[in-house]
């Protein structure tokens, strides 16, 4: 403890402390920071009378405006379901396909199902429905199961190889190879005979052995010029779109122990005017027949 | 004798170590074990190798107790580098996924890491070494309680250690900032109550008449820290050797005791603990007097009353019922001016020395600490405005604005206290280089200021993406696509990081140089400009 001085630099009064060498000046509060403190004090105050605030013993203050974030959020949600309730009622009673002969209804649709689409499709098809391998595109014009806007609801209604939905589209390959339906060399000639079909590098002496394995192994779903079959989601051969990938290797792979894509029913879980939308976005994507 | 003691306390750990990894009720426990009776082996092993040649105290200043001070500056550079680097490593895998090594390196365990390393490896040990050179220095009193200092530093060592390798493990109990296990809580709770036990009794028996106000602010953090710690970390573990507990809390009052913990944790752990440090290293720095003592005492209790109120503003629009959210953003308005008194007492007391910011590369860097104290802690209230925080929060805003805190000020304040201390620590003249130091502030600031202005482009515009409607009334984005533009920013981001390690790097070699007593022959610092040289 020293006695009080006064700082030469400042001409401001020590408090006679020291510690280690160092003092304070005795200077008072600055006045700016004293108002901005009350100003915030009495800021929070009024905060605490206009809005809920303050504990009680089974509740709480409820502020002069009787704010509540719960009532407001329902408010709003409200005030959005009141102003789309008309469309979504025409939506529900309009037939997906006639969804489009209405203008103000079809860009409502597709706004609704662009949105839709963000939330439950872009985690595979990706957020510009570009797809990525093993999901489809959905803008370019090939279609496993169908292109019409009905076709395309009752995909999305029912799904794709979905265990909970009886109506859902199915349709499985067998595994050629993984079975032992055809023998490996068999198989191999199969994936050439295909990759002569669509063009991709392949061997010739191989794709030749390859067409009777074909036409007697494949004909059935895929067709005899491999264009597919859309009844049964098989994919047509003959153009550059491939899921599982464009080469003979990934092809045969494909033969050998083919994957099979699986897409949820949505109908139950998103309600059918969703759907509807969803449908009717995804066949103004480009593609849609 | 001693050693003896040492090794045999060592011996019985192990055992209790050795009989967790045999008999362990889950594979993380035992592998937890195994790391921790690694530890204690090698600690023997190291004890014994060294005999009992540990030196007295070698500074000039006879009667304090500096080893642990010195070990925790070595400590907390350690530390700060691991932290700093750990950070550079998630901002990487946060712009290239691709980075993400599972299990043990992914992301969701390597993030935890980084904020305790940066929090409470780095931070702790920078509080615990300069609050026992600040404690004994404004007492004039050698520390209460013997080799108990030592205890803390290795016991707290010892926390670190086990807190970081079961984050890698895969043992949490899912609480931000406060992720370690049941029985490691238990561990730093012991060392905790050791601290407070030597940092109190070194000021009851000191020899000047007042207390210091950087040690109101070291107590007030130490004290308010041991019970967060406790009331937050309080559960049940399902067995006494495994590593699950379950908390006490559930639902809305587990959230909310979790942002009570976590915004105090702020508070007191990095707010008025490095206001402390920030009281004694600035004017003795500065070789001013405090500006104001009256500042002085009405900010601090009104800082640690206001501070301990503010946490609900974490959960806005949630769960929380609307009056604790409203007494969140309250208080934390009501704060706003109780922090800028520290900010304003720590600039105001360059009043008069304002030349030196000229000369002097180490109270710049104090200033630029407090420069962006002040800064953080007027954004932080703004943030918990309601209508702001409905834009700001979930967002990287949020991540900028705790940088701009951790970074600017916490990590700034710490390098000018290490830069004071090492010479002193070490019985040294000076610094080997004031050029480097001043190359470590530039590094520093400009690493600072990319990250936090880029999180505020990239939170504003993730904000704004997530609440983008159409005409027709629909959303816009999907989420992907807000993290998609977020790419160019993550990446800055990483840059800015890694300007702040490679400062962090120019500081450790410097310091490593001072200490084995060398100086840089280089051109004075004082010059007509303060733009660094070549």
């Amino acid at each position: 403890m020293t006695a009080p001085h006064k700082d030469e630099l400042s001409g401001v009064d020590t408090t006679g402390h020291e510690w280690d060498g160092i003092r304070e000046l005795d200077n008072p509060l600055p006045r700016w920071w004293l108002w901005v403190f009350y100003a915030c004090i009495a800021y929070a105050i009024g905060y605490c009378i206009y809005y809920p605030a303050i504990p009680l013993i089974n509740s709480a203050t409820q502020g002069i405006s009787g704010y509540s974030s719960r009532a407001e959020l329902h408010q709003e949600v409200a005030a959005a379901e009141e102003g789309r309730a008309g469309l979504i009622a025409q939506i529900d009673a309009t037939n997906v396909e006639d969804i489009a002969k209405n203008d103000s209804l079809h860009r409502f649709a597709v706004s609704g199902g662009a949105s839709a689409f963000k939330v439950y499709c872009s985690q595979c098809h990706g957020s510009g429905a570009q797809g990525s391998p093993g999901y489809p595109n959905l803008n370019d014009d090939v279609w496993l199961w169908g292109g019409t806007v009905e076709e395309i609801h009752q995909t999305i209604t029912h799904g794709i190889r979905y265990n909970g939905d009886e109506d859902t589209r199915f349709s499985e390959m067998p595994a050629f190879g993984r079975d032992q339906i055809l023998s490996g060399s068999d198989v191999r000639a199969a994936a050439n005979f295909v990759g002569k079909l669509a063009n991709l590098e392949h061997d010739a002496a191989l794709a030749e052995a390859g067409a009777t394995v074909y036409a007697d192994n494949c004909v059935s779903c895929h067709g005899e010029a491999g264009k597919g079959m859309r009844d049964l989601g098989a994919p047509n051969l003959t153009d550059a779109v491939w899921l599982y990938g464009d080469t003979v290797a990934e092809i045969a792979a494909q033969i050998s122990a083919p994957q099979h894509g699986v897409m949820p029913a949505w109908g139950e879980r998103l309600g059918d005017v969703t759907v509807k939308q969803l449908a009717v976005f995804v066949h103004s994507l480009g593609g849609g027949e | 004798m001693k050693l003896t003691l040492q090794v045999i306390a060592l011996a019985i750990a192990a055992v209790v170590a050795l009989i967790g990894a045999a008999q362990g009720a889950d594979a993380l426990f035992r592998a937890h074990s195994w790391v921790l009776l690694l530890v204690l082996v090698l600690t023997a092993f190291f004890l014994l190798s060294r005999g009992q040649s540990r030196t007295v105290d070698s500074t000039g200043e006879v009667g304090y107790m500096d080893g642990p001070i010195r070990y925790g500056v070595v400590a907390t550079v350690f530390w700060g580098i691991v932290g700093f680097l750990v950070g550079v490593v998630i901002a990487s895998q946060l712009a290239f996924p691709a980075l993400n090594f599972e299990p043990y390196l992914n992301f969701g365990r390597v993030r935890p890491l980084h904020t305790s390393a940066v929090i409470f490896a780095f931070g702790g040990n920078a509080l615990l070494c300069t609050s026992f050179y600040v404690v004994q220095r404004t007492c004039r009193a050698r520390l209460f309680g013997g080799d108990a200092a030592w205890f803390v530093f290795w016991g707290y060592q010892l926390f670190i250690v086990l807190a970081a390798t079961g984050y890698l493990l895969g043992v949490t109990q899912s609480k931000e900032y406060a992720e370690p296990e049941w029985y490691v809580d238990l561990w730093l709770t012991i060392v905790w109550v050791v601290y407070l036990i030597v940092f109190l009794g070194t000021i009851l028996k000191r020899k000047e008449p007042h207390i210091y106000v950087a040690n109101w602010f070291y107590l007030a953090f130490i004290v308010t820290i041991a019970m967060l710690h406790v009331v937050n970390n309080l559960s049940l573990p399902v067995s006494f050797l495994g590593s699950v507990s379950y908390s006490a809390f559930a639902g809305v009052q587990d959230a909310l005791t979790q942002w009570w913990y976590g915004h105090n944790a702020v508070g007191f752990f990095l707010t008025a603990g490095f206001l402390g440090m920030m009281y004694y290293f600035m004017p003795k720095q500065a070789e001013r007097p405090v500006y104001s003592y009256r500042l002085s005492i009405i900010h601090f209790w009104a800082l640690i009353f206001l501070y301990i109120w503010a946490g609900p503003h974490h959960l806005h629009y949630t769960a929380l019922p609307d009056w604790a959210q409203t007494l969140g953003m309250v208080f934390s308005i009501m704060l706003w001016m109780p922090s800028w008194g520290g900010m304003i007492n720590g600039l105001m007391t360059l009043s008069g020395a304002w030349d030196k910011l000229r000369t002097d590369p180490i109270i710049r860097m104090m200033v630029i600490a407090v420069a962006f104290y002040g800064m953080s802690t007027f954004e932080g209230p703004m943030m918990s405005i309601k209508a702001v925080n409905s834009l700001s929060h979930y967002t990287d805003w949020t991540i900028g604005h705790v940088h701009s805190g951790a970074l600017g000020w916490v990590g700034m304040i710490t390098f000018g206290a290490i830069y004071f201390l090492v010479p002193r620590l070490w019985g040294r003249k000076q610094l080997y280089s004031l050029r480097l130091v001043n190359w470590h502030l530039w590094l520093a600031t400009l690493g600072i200021v990319v990250y936090a202005a880029v999180m505020w482009v990239s939170g504003i515009t993730q904000g704004l993406m997530w609440r983008e409607y159409d005409a027709e009334g629909f959303l816009v984005y999907s989420f992907a696509e807000s993290v998609q533009a977020m790419h160019p920013y993550f990446v800055i981001r990483t840059l800015g990081g890694l300007l702040y390690l490679i400062g962090a790097l120019v500081m450790a070699y410097n310091l490593v140089q001072t200490i084995r007593g060398r100086v840089r022959d280089e051109a004075p610092l004082v010059t007509a400009h303060a733009a660094p040289a070549e």
